[in-house]
């Protein structure tokens, strides 16, 4: 178990030196001379230099590569290209407010995706379970800012329950940032559903038809104790798992839906520094979101072998 | 099953029948009739297909299918209702919005499948040798590509595309190169059972060169994955594509590409005009949706899901 996990972390922190590589090559290597990029094919060659040297650009890759990552070790992202403050000034409270969010929709997606896969599943193959399924998958696929828009001219626009932005006024209590929060909130509901539910269907599937649940049944146990003690909780561990891969999407993949309701998170940042060209920004939020997401795919390894006696027990031998 | 013959097989334990070398192509056959079978009983497909055709004439066709120029602006009649004339109202320059969203199809047609397309054959190459080969070469490729998917697609393309500045070409490489790390693991996967069967054996034993084995002799029996991720991406990449438009950083204006379109006017929705956005959103809408349909229904006639 403990070696388990110490090989995870492992190789996880092997896959955070490559995406730090991986990152540093699309902002520094990529745009070939980045004080050019950054201020345009009109710029004289002398602000392109200046440029380039207080940004480091002008230094060899390597000293470069390495002064960013003893910089961000420490705590020091650089400053950004266009407004000359500390990055991290802006980046960590932009987490916060994208934190808010991904944990408003979380509360209200994960309830309801896991009641509609297992409802689905134990009704296998009726009408109910497709329009669940087809119904849950499709609402994926469809881009979020399509919800998003579709959701404004409903919501907003047409019915003007909910307000057209997430930007609470300064000062609101929880409630009024609830309020904000919840037209947004809905569009991951749509995009998130089809996900979660169908891992739950799959899982409540696998662990109807096993052999352990047959023996409860035979032995008399009611369906309610059958559902709630042998079923569902097998069938919640694959569910577990990819819930957690979504959290990632939702701390940094937002950028389309921050844009739209105006909300000051980590997605909108991203946006504003891809537009004003601001690499070092872009640089440093890009990187925070990958490491969010490695940490949340680590943790849902390991809460999964914790919850599954399998893997637990197989571990130990 | 009914009573008779039963079925050859290559590896029949009792020993001394003939074994016949080289693929069974009768069996193929017999297969591909039976998936061709399944999709056309399969209404998800049929669905599917007849939306994706629709929005492939409207690519094709584009002007031709309707009465007014897309990219004529008329400031006079900017933002009216729809209406008579103008079926689906006016955009914020009095461009009609019903034709910018018929011949809007255009763009996100050309970049979304070529875009798979490239992802697919450098995802399948990639998928073929870290799979066939294991070892090594597979632990650091399979290392990258997880890195690769740490990202959300979205941000890889946004950042990628900042840094090289926007055009078509740049997105289908860009998208491309971002789901091949994605359609290498699925490949990957098929491929990890395929190399222990006997046919690979084979092929090394009679001392093929390694590239014949994997792509003449490999290739063929994966082909039913990589057609299905190749739809199932084809969505994604249509989800990604919009999404990258809708940035501003995907098709360049004057383009009636429907993410523009949305990007264009999504801030005057809290002004009450609805119509320059919702029509192109439902357009994008359905287009993913058909997409998924047809892959719904050809990974149960691959799949026998």
């Amino acid at each position: 178990m403990t070696r388990f996990i110490l090989k995870r972390i492992g190789l996880g922190l092997i896959t955070l030196w490559l995406l730090s590589i991986l990152v540093f090559f699309m902002a520094n290597v990529l745009p070939g001379n980045v004080a050019r990029r950054v201020l345009g094919p009109f710029a004289s060659q002398k602000a392109v230099d200046d440029l380039n040297h207080t940004l480091g650009t002008d230094q060899p890759l390597i000293t470069q590569y390495i002064d960013q990552m003893k910089g961000y070790l420490t705590g020091d992202m650089g400053r950004s290209v266009s407004t000359r403050q500390p990055i991290s000034d802006v980046l960590w409270p932009a987490l916060a407010h994208s934190a808010k969010l991904a944990i408003l929709a979380f509360i209200i997606v994960v309830p309801l995706s896991i009641l509609g896969g297992v409802v689905a599943a134990l009704k296998e193959g009726s009408t109910r379970d497709r329009v669940i399924t087809v119904g849950g998958l499709s609402a994926t696929a469809v881009p979020d800012f399509v919800w998003a828009v579709v959701l404004l001219i409903v919501f907003s626009l047409g019915l003007g329950i909910f307000p057209s932005t997430a930007a609470w006024p300064d000062g609101s209590g929880i409630f009024t940032q609830i309020h904000y929060l919840l037209l947004p909130s809905i569009c991951l509901v749509f995009v998130l559903f089809g996900y979660i539910a169908r891992m739950a269907r799959a899982g409540t599937i696998e662990a109807l038809d096993a052999d352990y649940t047959r023996t409860a049944v035979i032995k008399g146990l009611p369906q309610r104790t059958v559902l709630r003690r042998h079923v569902l909780r097998n069938s919640l561990l694959p569910t577990i798992a990819v819930i957690a891969t979504q959290v990632g999407y939702l701390m940094g993949g937002l950028v389309v839906i921050e844009l739209i309701f105006n909300y000051q998170g980590i997605g909108q940042m991203i946006f504003r520094a891809a537009t004003q060209k601001d690499f070092p920004a872009l640089e440093a939020a890009v990187l925070v979101v990958g490491v969010v997401f490695l940490l949340s795919t680590l943790v849902a390894d390991i809460l999964y072998s914790v919850l599954n006696p399998r893997v637990r027990l197989g571990a130990a031998e | 099953m009914s009573a008779g013959a039963p079925p050859p097989s290559a590896i029949d334990p009792l020993g001394d029948v003939a074994v016949t070398v080289g693929p069974p192509r009768d069996d193929a056959k017999m297969a591909r009739r039976e998936r061709l079978q399944v999709l056309i009983h399969s209404k998800s497909f049929i669905a599917g297909a007849i939306i994706v055709g629709f929005w492939v004439l409207c690519a094709i066709f584009g002007e031709l299918l309707v009465l007014q120029d897309p990219l004529a602006s008329n400031p006079l009649d900017a933002l009216t209702a729809p209406s008579a004339d103008n079926w689906f109202g006016t955009d914020r320059l009095g461009r009609d919005v019903f034709s910018r969203v018929i011949v809007g199809s255009r763009d996100i047609m050309i970049i979304a499948p070529a875009a798979t397309l490239l992802g697919t054959v450098l995802g399948t190459a990639l998928g073929l040798v870290t799979g066939y080969f294991k070892g090594p070469v597979d632990d650091v490729l399979s290392r990258l590509i997880e890195t690769v998917l740490a990202l959300p697609v979205v941000l890889v393309a946004v950042m990628a595309i900042v840094s090289l500045g926007p055009s078509n070409i740049t997105i289908i490489f860009v998208v491309g190169f971002v789901f091949a790390p994605v359609i290498a693991r699925t490949v990957r996967a098929a491929v990890l059972s395929e190399r222990e069967l006997e046919y690979v054996s084979a092929a090394r034993l009679r001392n093929e060169k390694t590239p014949y084995i994997l792509f003449a002799e490999i290739l063929p029996n994966v082909m039913g994955p990589v057609i299905v991720e190749f739809t199932v991406r084809l969505g994604y990449a249509v989800f990604v594509v919009a999404t990258l438009s809708f940035l501003g950083l995907g098709v360049q204006p004057p383009s009636p590409d429907w993410g523009l379109q949305v990007f264009e006017h999504y801030g005057l929705i809290s002004g009450g005009f609805w119509w320059p956005v919702l029509f192109p959103a439902a357009a994008i809408a359905i287009l993913v949706i058909g997409v998924n349909l047809m892959a719904d229904g050809l990974t149960q006639a691959f799949e026998g899901r």
